[in-house]
C-alpha cells in the first residue's frame, strides 16, 4: 500500500453499562434518566474498531487514524482521558447528543459532513471504520448511510478480521448467520468496515501516547462545531428496558469446560 | 445562629453519585488533563489487576508471590511508575507531583491499600535521592527506575526505604539509629569505601528491591554524624532480604526485615559529602533528609484511608437496598423490597456519618497535598537563596525570627480590601521568597501531620462503622468492596510513616506558630462570612468551634494547673495532644466547605456538572454541616475538659468567657440534624450503578 491508509473511525460515548438505565420522557423526546450525569464509556463496538484501526495503522507505514465523535463535548473530554492513552489518533468532535434515541439518518449526515471536511483526508485511501451496532441503540444502519453519503460503495458489516494482502487488497471476515464467516476480498480502499468485536484486546493505558494525543485533542474539543441532530421524523410510541432475567450465582474455581457445559444446557432449555 | 429549616421540601436533590467531573472541580484538577489521565490509568489497574488479586485471595499470604508481582508490571505498563519521575528522567508530568501521586494512591486504595503502598514505596525509596540527592545520584536512580522505552532492553529497578530497625529501636525515633558505617579503605586520591551494616524492620518492597536507601550512623571517628546512603543488590557483602513480616494487613505490598552488610563507595551518601581534616562529613544528616521526605509522603497515606470510606458508600447503599430481596418475605413494589434497610433512619444516618467523614478527609488531604505542590518550588527557591547568602543554622533562625513580622504584615495586608492596603508594600512582600516560604511552611507544618493524624485515626474508627453497616456480610472475605480488609488496613495507615503520637507531637510544636495562628484567626472570620451567605453549610458552627479553640489555646498558654504547673508544655501530652486532635477536627470540615464552594462557583462552567449542580451543592453543603457540627462538638468537649479539668475551680472571668463561647458554639449547631435528615433522604434515593465495577 503506497502511502498507507487514511482510517476514519466513527465512535462516541454510551452510558457505562453498569449504571442503572431508566428510560423517561425528556423535553425533546425519550431520554435516559440522569443521562448527562451518568459516567460514560466508549461504545464497545466503536472501541473495537478504533483498536483495529490503530493496529492496522501501525502495520501499514504512512497510515493515519482519525476518531470522529458526535456527543456532548464535556463528556467526550472525560472519555478522552482514558481512550487517548490507548492508541494514537486525531480527534474530530461534533458537539451534540449521543443519545440512543436520535435519528440514525441525521447522525449519519452530521458524521459524513464532518468526515468530508477533514483537512488532508485522501478519499482514495480512506477506510471508514465504526461499530456494526451501538450499545445505546442497536439500529445497525449508521455506518452504511455514512458510506453512501461519502460515495463509498464497498461495505462490510460485522467485521471480525481485516488483513491486507501482499498486493494491497483487503481480505475481510464478516459475521454471517450460524456462527459462520463470509470471506471477501476487496481490491483496494476506499471501503466501509463496520466492526463486530475484532480480535484485539483493549490496549493498556500509555500516558506517553496520551500526552501526545492531547496536544491535538484539547484544541479539537475547544473548536467543536455544534451538530443539530435530533429524533428527526421518528415518533416513539413507548420506550422501555428489555426485561431482565437475572439468576446470579457466585461460584469460584469452576473449570471453564463446566461453565460452558452449563451455559449450553441452559440455552437448550 | 444559623437556621436550616425543614421547609425545603422542593430542594433539589443529588440524583447520581458524584462523578469525575465533580471531583475534578472540588479537588482542583479540572484544568490538568495529565492528572485526569493518571486517575484513569490508576483506576484501570485498581479495578482490574488489584481487585482480581484480592478477590482471588492473594491477601491470604504474607509472601511476595508471582501473582502479586503482576502489580509492578501493571504499574509500569500504564505509567504509574513514571508519575514520580521528571520528564528528563522518563516521566511525563512537569513540576511538582504530590497531587498526582496522591490521586494514584486514592484510586488504588479505593480497592486495596496494600497495592497503593506498593506503588508509593518505590517513590519513598527514591524520595531521599529526589529531594536531597546530588544531580548525578538523582538522574542515575530515576532513570534506572523508569520503565524501558520501546526499543530499550533493561530491567526496571525497584527501591526500598530502610529507616526502621529491629526492636528495641523499631519506629521513627530519628535520633537513634543502630545502623552503622565505617571506613574500610581510603587510598589517596580515591573514593573512600565504607562498610555499611543495617538491619531493617518492616521494610516495604524489600522482597524485590534492587536498591535500598538506608539511614545509618557513624561508627568511625573519621565519619561525622549520620546520613542516608544507597545500597545496591550487587554490592560486595550480604544483601539478605530477611524474614517476611507476618503482617495481617496490606498483604499486596512486600514487607520484610532485611539484613544488609555491604561495601559501598562514599559517593553513595545521599546529598554527597565533604572532607575536612581527614574526616568525611555528610552534607546532610539522615534527620534532615527524612524530615523533607516524610512531610510529603505522609499526606498520600492520609488520603488512602479516606478513599476507603468513600469506596464504602456505594456497596453499603446497594446492600441496604437489596437486603430483603430474593426471599419470600417481600415482593417487588413493597417498601421492604424496594428500600430494604433504608426504610429505617438509623441505617441512612450512620451511612451519612461515614460519607461525611470520607468527604472531610479527602478535602483535608487534597488541600494538604495541593499546599505541598505550592511549597515544593518555594522551598527550593528559599534554600537556594539562603545557601547563596551563606545563611544556615542559628543565623537562619535569627533571620526567620526577623522575617516573622514581615510575614504577619503580609497576612494583615492580604485580608484588607485592595483599596485600603498599601499596594506597593503588599507587592513587595508577595514577591519576597522567604516571607512566602515562611507562610506556606507554617501551613504545611500543620496540614501534613494534621491530615495524617485525623484521616487515618478517625478514618479507621469510621471504617469500622462502615463494616458494621453491612451486618455479618461485612466481616466476610467476599464482602463487596472488601470493607473488612480496608478496616484493618486503615489501622496500619494510622501507624506507618510515623504513628499518631509522632503527628501529635509535631502539631503540638507547630500549632503555636504565630504565623499559622494569624491565618487560623482569619479563617474563623471568613467562615462567619460564608455562614451569612450559606447558612446551611455548617460554617457558623465551625467558626464558633475555632473561636473556642483559639481562646482555649490562649488560656492554656497563660495558665497553670491546680498544682501550679504550666499547662501548655510540649512534654505535657495530656494537654497538647488533645489540643492537636481538636485542631484537626476543625481543619477537615473547613476544607470540605471550601470544596463545596469551589463546586458551586466553578460547576456552571462544565455542562455535565451544571445539569445537576444544585443537587450536588445541596448535598455537599448538608454533609459539610453534619461534619462541622460533629467537629465543633468534639472541639468543644476537648476544650472544656482541658479548661476545667486541671483546676479545682476555674476563675470567674475565665469561666464566663469560656461558657459564653461554648454556648455560642452549641447555639450554632441549630439545623445540623435537619441537614443530616436531608442528606439521609438523598442517600435513600440517589441512583447507584447496578453492580460494583470490580470483582469480589
Amino acid at each position: 500500500m503506497n502511502g498507507g491508509f487514511h482510517i476514519v473511525v466513527c465512535g462516541s460515548i454510551v452510558p457505562d453499562p453498569l449504571q442503572t438505565l431508566a428510560p423517561m420522557e425528556g423535553a425533546t423526546g425519550p431520554a435516559l434518566k440522569n443521562e448527562m450525569m451518568l459516567p460514560s464509556v466508549l461504545d464497545p463496538w466503536a472501541g473495537h474498531s478504533l483498536y483495529e484501526a490503530a493496529n492496522l495503522a501501525k502495520k501499514v507505514p504512512g497510515s493515519k487514524v482519525w476518531l470522529v465523535s458526535l456527543g456532548p463535548k464535556a463528556k467526550l473530554q472525560q472519555l478522552m482521558m482514558s481512550i487517548a492513552q490507548k492508541v494514537a489518533f486525531e480527534l474530530v468532535v461534533l458537539d451534540g447528543p449521543a443519545s440512543g434515541f436520535t435519528d440514525s439518518t441525521e447522525v449519519a449526515a452530521a458524521l459524513a459532513g464532518a468526515i468530508g471536511s477533514i483537512p488532508g483526508l485522501d478519499r482514495s485511501r480512506l477506510l471508514l471504520f465504526g461499530g456494526c451496532a451501538s450499545a445505546s441503540r442497536d439500529a445497525g444502519v449508521t455506518m452504511q448511510m455514512i458510506g453512501e453519503q461519502l460515495g463509498l460503495t464497498e461495505q462490510f458489516l460485522g467485521v471480525d478480521e481485516l488483513t491486507v494482502t501482499e498486493n494491497g487488497a483487503l481480505r475481510v471476515l464478516e459475521r454471517i448467520e450460524g456462527g459462520q464467516y463470509q470471506v471477501s476480498e476487496c481490491s483496494a480502499a476506499p471501503a466501509v468496515l463496520a466492526w463486530a468485536t475484532g480480535n484485539l484486546p483493549e490496549p493498556p493505558n500509555n500516558p506517553q501516547i496520551g500526552m501526545v494525543n492531547m496536544r491535538t485533542i484539547m484544541p479539537a474539543l475547544q473548536k467543536a462545531q455544534t451538530a443539530a441532530v435530533g429524533t428527526g421524523g421518528i415518533s416513539y410510541q413507548a420506550v422501555e428496558l428489555p426485561s431482565q432475567r437475572r439468576e446470579t450465582r457466585i461460584v469460584k474455581d469452576m473449570p471453564a469446560d463446566d461453565i460452558a457445559a452449563e451455559i449450553v444446557a441452559w440455552l437448550k432449555g | 445562629m444559623s437556621a436550616a429549616g425543614s421547609e425545603n421540601s422542593n430542594r433539589e436533590m443529588m440524583s447520581t453519585l458524584p462523578g469525575d467531573d465533580v471531583r475534578q472541580i472540588m479537588w482542583r484538577f479540572s484544568e490538568r488533563y495529565d492528572l485526569q489521565m493518571v486517575v484513569q490509568s490508576a483506576r484501570s489497574v485498581a479495578r482490574g489487576v488489584v481487585a482480581r488479586l484480592v478477590a482471588d485471595g492473594a491477601r491470604n499470604n504474607h509472601e511476595w508471590t508471582d501473582g502479586k508481582a503482576q502489580l509492578l508490571e501493571a504499574f509500569d505498563q500504564v505509567g504509574l511508575t513514571t508519575v514520580f519521575m521528571d520528564p528528563e528522567d522518563g516521566g511525563f508530568i512537569e513540576g511538582p507531583k504530590n497531587l498526582a501521586l496522591s490521586l494514584v494512591a486514592y484510586e488504588l486504595s479505593w480497592v486495596d491499600g496494600g497495592a497503593a503502598t506498593c506503588s508509593l514505596a518505590s517513590n519513598l525509596a527514591l524520595s531521599p535521592i529526589h529531594e536531597k540527592g546530588t544531580d548525578e545520584q538523582r538522574h542515575k536512580y530515576m532513570q534506572l527506575c523508569a520503565p524501558p522505552l520501546p526499543g530499550e532492553d533493561r530491567k526496571v529497578w525497584r527501591g526500598a526505604f530502610a529507616l526502621t530497625e529491629p526492636l528495641p529501636y523499631v519506629g521513627v525515633d530519628t535520633g537513634i539509629l543502630s545502623g552503622k558505617m565505617r571506613i574500610v579503605e581510603w587510598e589517596d586520591g580515591k573514593e573512600p569505601i565504607l562498610h555499611v551494616e543495617k538491619r531493617g524492620r518492616f521494610i516495604t518492597n524489600m522482597g524485590f528491591a534492587n536498591f535500598v536507601t538506608a539511614a545509618v550512623d557513624s561508627d568511625d571517628e573519621k565519619i561525622k554524624g549520620s546520613c542516608m546512603i544507597i545500597l545496591e543488590e550487587g554490592d560486595p557483602g550480604t544483601y539478605d532480604r530477611g524474614a517476611t513480616t507476618l503482617k495481617l494487613v496490606h498483604q499486596l505490598s512486600s514487607t520484610s526485615d532485611p539484613i544488609l552488610s555491604l561495601m559501598v563507595p562514599a559517593s553513595r551518601i545521599i546529598g554527597g559529602y565533604t572532607v575536612k581534616d581527614g574526616v568525611i562529613i555528610p552534607n546532610l544528616n539522615h534527620s534532615e533528609i527524612i524530615e523533607s521526605v516524610f512531610r510529603r509522603t505522609r499526606v498520600p497515606v492520609a488520603i488512602m484511608t479516606s478513599a476507603k470510606l468513600m469506596s464504602a458508600i456505594e456497596p453499603v447503599i446497594r446492600y441496604q437496598r437489596t437486603r430483603f430481596r430474593g426471599g419470600s418475605a417481600s415482593s417487588p413494589g413493597t417498601p421492604r423490597y424496594e428500600q430494604g434497610l433504608q426504610q429505617k433512619d438509623d441505617a441512612l444516618q450512620r451511612l451519612i456519618d461515614v460519607w461525611a467523614t470520607g468527604e472531610a478527609g479527602t478535602s483535608f488531604g487534597f488541600a494538604a497535598i495541593r499546599l505541598l505542590d505550592t511549597f515544593d518550588p518555594l522551598e527550593r527557591k528559599a534554600q537556594k537563596l539562603l545557601a547563596d547568602k551563606g545563611i544556615s543554622g542559628r543565623s537562619q533562625l535569627k533571620l526567620f525570627k526577623e522575617l516573622e513580622k514581615s510575614a504577619l504584615e503580609y497576612l494583615t495586608l492580604a485580608n484588607l480590601p485592595e483599596s485600603e492596603r498599601d499596594a506597593a508594600r503588599f507587592a513587595e512582600l508577595e514577591s519576597d521568597t522567604l516571607v512566602q516560604f515562611m507562610i506556606t511552611d507554617s501551613l504545611a507544618n500543620i496540614y501534613c501531620p494534621g491530615t495524617k493524624l485525623w484521616n487515618t485515626g478517625f478514618g479507621a474508627t469510621m471504617m469500622r462503622e462502615a463494616v458494621s453497616l453491612m451486618g455479618g456480610y461485612g466481616i466476610t472475605e467476599d464482602c463487596p468492596g472488601f470493607l473488612c480488609q480496608k478496616w484493618s488496613d486503615a489501622q496500619l495507615e494510622a501507624t506507618y510513616e510515623g504513628p499518631e503520637a509522632v503527628q501529635r507531637r509535631h502539631l503540638s510544636i507547630t500549632m503555636t506558630n504565630e504565623i499559622f495562628l494569624a491565618q487560623f484567626r482569619q479563617w474563623s472570620k471568613d467562615l462567619q462570612k460564608i455562614a451569612e451567605q450559606r447558612p446551611e453549610s455548617g460554617a457558623s458552627a465551625l467558626a464558633s468551634g475555632m473561636e473556642l479553640w483559639l481562646w482555649t489555646l490562649d488560656f492554656l498558654l497563660k495558665s497553670k494547673d491546680a498544682d501550679g504547673k504550666a499547662l501548655y508544655h510540649p512534654q505535657r501530652h495530656g494537654v497538647v495532644f488533645p489540643m492537636a486532635d481538636a485542631l484537626c477536627w476543625l481543619l477537615a470540615p473547613r476544607e470540605q466547605i471550601l470544596d463545596m464552594i469551589e463546586l458551586e462557583e466553578k460547576g456552571p462552567e462544565n455542562p455535565v456538572v451544571a445539569s445537576g449542580l444544585q443537587g450536588f451543592v445541596n448535598f455537599f453543603s448538608d454533609l459539610g454541616y453534619v461534619q462541622s457540627a460533629r467537629a465543633a462538638g468534639e472541639a468543644g468537649r476537648i476544650c472544656a475538659e482541658l479548661v476545667y479539668g486541671y483546676q479545682n475551680q476555674l476563675g470567674k472571668d475565665a469561666d464566663e468567657a469560656f461558657a459564653s463561647l461554648r454556648h455560642n458554639l452549641d447555639r450554632n449547631l441549630g439545623g445540623a440534624r435537619l441537614a443530616k435528615d436531608r442528606a439521609s433522604q438523598v442517600a435513600g434515593k440517589v441512583m447507584i450503578p447496578e453492580a460494583l465495577d470490580y470483582p469480589m
